[in-house]
């Protein structure tokens, strides 16, 4: 593969794809990974090229592919499996917190388990209940595992080459509203750490802390607030678990204004932790208090009201210009 | 398929046969079995004692489910892998996992406490069932590999109960794993009886899964070990799992925490006291002029050093190192366990500083 402009779905299929080539070991699994390719076909053709010894269809039961992954990592495999969508994690999510989180802990580090689950999360495509939810930090807050997600396409090919590399269990955060952005993609180039935070969109005046779906937002914000001469620092933390503290310490120093964004609820969010982090490490360098910006503490709402769920650039917007008020 | 249950040595000690189920077996061998379950009744009673004593937090045990446990483990091969439920301390024994091992967790030294591979005898695992589908997984992976051995894996009724046991009976069947489930049915999930857990007998669970299900004596070692062989050889020669009830009894409390007089009469123990394990193997030995007296009380007096010299061996384990709590969480690093262990660290530090100007 050489340089290519991939929408995020394509640039995680070749990242696979590059994967399965790699190592034998490698598989893929999940409710209609196999000839169907995935319903967001994120896996389209990789059974036709390697077989359905390597990407399984299984039965359609969430804590049956992760529990059986994790055998398949006791044996020696890298399993990569697919939760069709956020919502439906549920079922599997005592394998994942009882087992998977803490075998290796308990083995006292003879076992490991190097699984990738993968989990298209998140609003904003018009879906029906149970298909629009971030549960991030439900996985953030558990020991032993490590919790990522990509907001373009590039760092999507690297980080899940990075994930399926790695021998810890990572819990991989889809953004499905951004499956279809396109990003250039350059398998030649020297990737960025896995769980390193990047600055998307340098600026003075306030940092705008954001993953996953809403990286886009807060860029669009940030070129809006340009137009009113304000200019905001746009962090993409990529990583939840581990969080890449030093790089939000180092924004926030310099710009003196935190606003933190997602789409998951505020209350006991990713937001709520990085604002306390802030304020332990930095208290006496901000202006203002750290400002969350996220959904509301209500089940995620029927397709059409999710916009006025979702933070968007209006709600940004209007917490920047709170932040900017002391 | 068997619709009865396999018995070959009844409560009494007499031998019988069964047309589909071989169960032959040397003087020698018939020994051994005797010998292993014997140490893994006196090895749980010494278990059981030392948490009487405080030196355990908890200990689940198995009497009563001896004859299940040896006979089952008896089946196995050097290539076969088991994931047991955290009652089989008799698989673990013949397994060669020291004793020792299995009562440091229960002590709170450790969370685990062996290497898994090097026995190839999975960690205890307390959530009920979940290791059913990591035996399943495991087992997927062995015929990916072409590999020579199967897979055994053991929980009880209760067990049954839980998605993830349905779940690991149907992945099995789905790919053909080389499975063998072993439900030890000893009556009782904690206080709830069968009838509480299912409508249906267990074994045949897995008609609707399709595989064969089988009802064995739980309580005869020969049963047991003459259809986990069976199972385990159809498992390695490619013709998928096979579910086991062994129909047993738990004699004793469901873990020290446990007070069965509150919920199982006195007539149930005593039917089940008739039916002890090892009073029949040892009835048939003597019967058969096979062991005598003097054999009986060598092994008593050796089961009796061996449960001493662990009673020692656990008095002089140490507590973990602090440390420890950020040890092996992750096997590629994680910024903010390194953070909370340098943290940790100099927190202690400040107590051996002030420890140090006292002195």
């Amino acid at each position: 593969m050489t340089v290519q402009k991939l929408p995020m779905v394509k640039a995680i299929n070749e990242s696979l794809r590059h994967a399965l080539a790699a190592d034998p070991k490698v598989l893929v699994m999940g409710e209609d990974v196999g000839r169907l390719g995935g319903v967001f076909r994120v896996t389209d053709g990789l059974q036709k090229e390697f077989g359905d010894e390597r990407v399984l269809d299984t039965p359609l039961a969430e804590s049956g592919i992760v529990g059986t992954a994790i055998g398949l990592a006791l044996r020696g495999y890298r399993p990569v499996v697919e939760i069709q969508f956020d919502g439906f994690v549920f079922p599997a999510y005592d394998q994942i917190v009882t087992q998977l989180a803490k075998m290796r802990a308990r083995s006292l580090g003879k076992v490991r388990l190097p699984v990738v689950i993968r989990i298209p999360y998140g609003g904003g495509i018009g879906a029906v209940e149970h298909h629009s939810e971030s549960p991030e930090a439900l996985f953030a807050h558990v020991a032993g595992l490590k919790v990522v997600t990509p907001s373009n396409a590039r760092d999507a090919y690297w980080m899940m080459r990075q994930a399926v590399g790695g021998d810890d269990p990572v819990i991989f955060f889809e953004p499905k509203r951004r499956y279809w952005d396109k990003d250039e993609v350059d398998p030649g180039a020297t990737p960025l750490p896995l769980h390193r935070a990047v600055v998307a969109r340098p600026g003075e005046d306030l940092t705008l802390a954001a993953y996953g779906p809403m990286v886009k937002v807060c860029l669009d914000a940030a070129r809006a607030a340009a137009e009113e001469g304000r200019s905001l620092e746009v962090l993409d933390l990529r990583s939840l678990s581990p969080l890449d503290f030093d790089t939000v310490q180092t924004s926030v120093e310099k710009t003196r204004r935190l606003v933190t964004v997602h789409e998951a609820p505020v209350f006991f969010g990713a937001g709520a932790e990085i604002a306390a982090r802030v304020t332990e490490r930095s208290f006496y360098h901000l202006e203002a208090p750290v400002l969350r910006v996220g959904g509301y503490h209500s089940p995620y709402p029927p397709s059409r009201l999710e916009e006025t769920y979702l933070p968007d650039l209006d709600r940004v917007l209007d917490a920047v210009d709170r932040a900017l008020a002391y | 398929m068997t619709t009865g249950t396999v018995q070959f040595l009844n409560h009494e000690g007499e031998l019988t046969s069964h047309p589909d189920y071989e169960a032959e077996i040397s003087p020698d061998g018939l020994r051994k079995l005797y010998h292993d379950m014997a140490w893994s009744r006196r090895m749980d009673a010494e278990a059981v004692t030392l948490q009487r004593q405080g030196e355990l937090g908890l200990w689940p045990s198995l009497l009563g489910q001896e004859a299940a446990q040896i006979g089952a483990s008896h089946a196995l091969g050097a290539a076969d892998y088991v994931f047991p439920s955290y009652r089989d301390h008799g698989i673990a024994l013949c397994r060669g996992v020291d004793p020792l091992d299995l009562l440091r967790m229960f002590r709170g030294v450790t969370n685990g406490g062996w290497d898994p591979a090097e026995k190839n005898f999975h960690l205890y695992t307390l959530v009920i069932g979940s290791q059913v589908l990591h035996a399943t997984g495991y087992a997927m992976g062995l015929a990916k590999d072409g590999a020579q051995g199967a897979v055994l894996t053991c929980f009880g009724d209760g067990a049954t109960s839980q998605g993830d046991v349905s779940e690991a009976f149907n992945f099995a069947a789905v790919y053909h794993a080389p499975v063998v489930f072993f439900c030890q049915n000893n009556q009782w999930a904690i206080s709830e009886a069968n009838e509480r857990q299912t409508r249906v007998p267990l074994h045949q669970r897995a008609d609707g899964f399709g595989f064969p299900g089988v009802r064995v004596d739980g309580n005869d070692v020969l049963a047991c070990l003459a259809v986990t062989r069976w199972a385990l050889e159809r498992a390695r020669s490619g013709e998928g799992p096979t579910l086991i009830e062994a129909f047993t009894y738990r004699m004793g409390a469901h873990t020290t925490s446990d007070d069965p007089l509150r919920y199982r009469d006195g007539e149930e123990v005593a039917y089940w006291n008739l039916r002890d394990p090892l009073a029949r193997l040892r009835t048939l030995l003597e019967a058969r002029g096979w062991a005598d007296g003097a054999y009986f009380d060598t092994v008593a007096a050796q089961c009796e050093e061996s449960a001493l010299d662990l009673r020692g061996r656990l008095r002089a384990t140490p507590d973990p190192d602090p440390g420890d709590i950020f040890a092996h969480v992750h096997a590629d690093g994680h910024a903010l366990v390194d953070e909370e262990r340098a943290r940790f660290a100099a927190y202690q530090a400040t107590f051996a500083d002030a420890a140090g100007r006292g002195e």
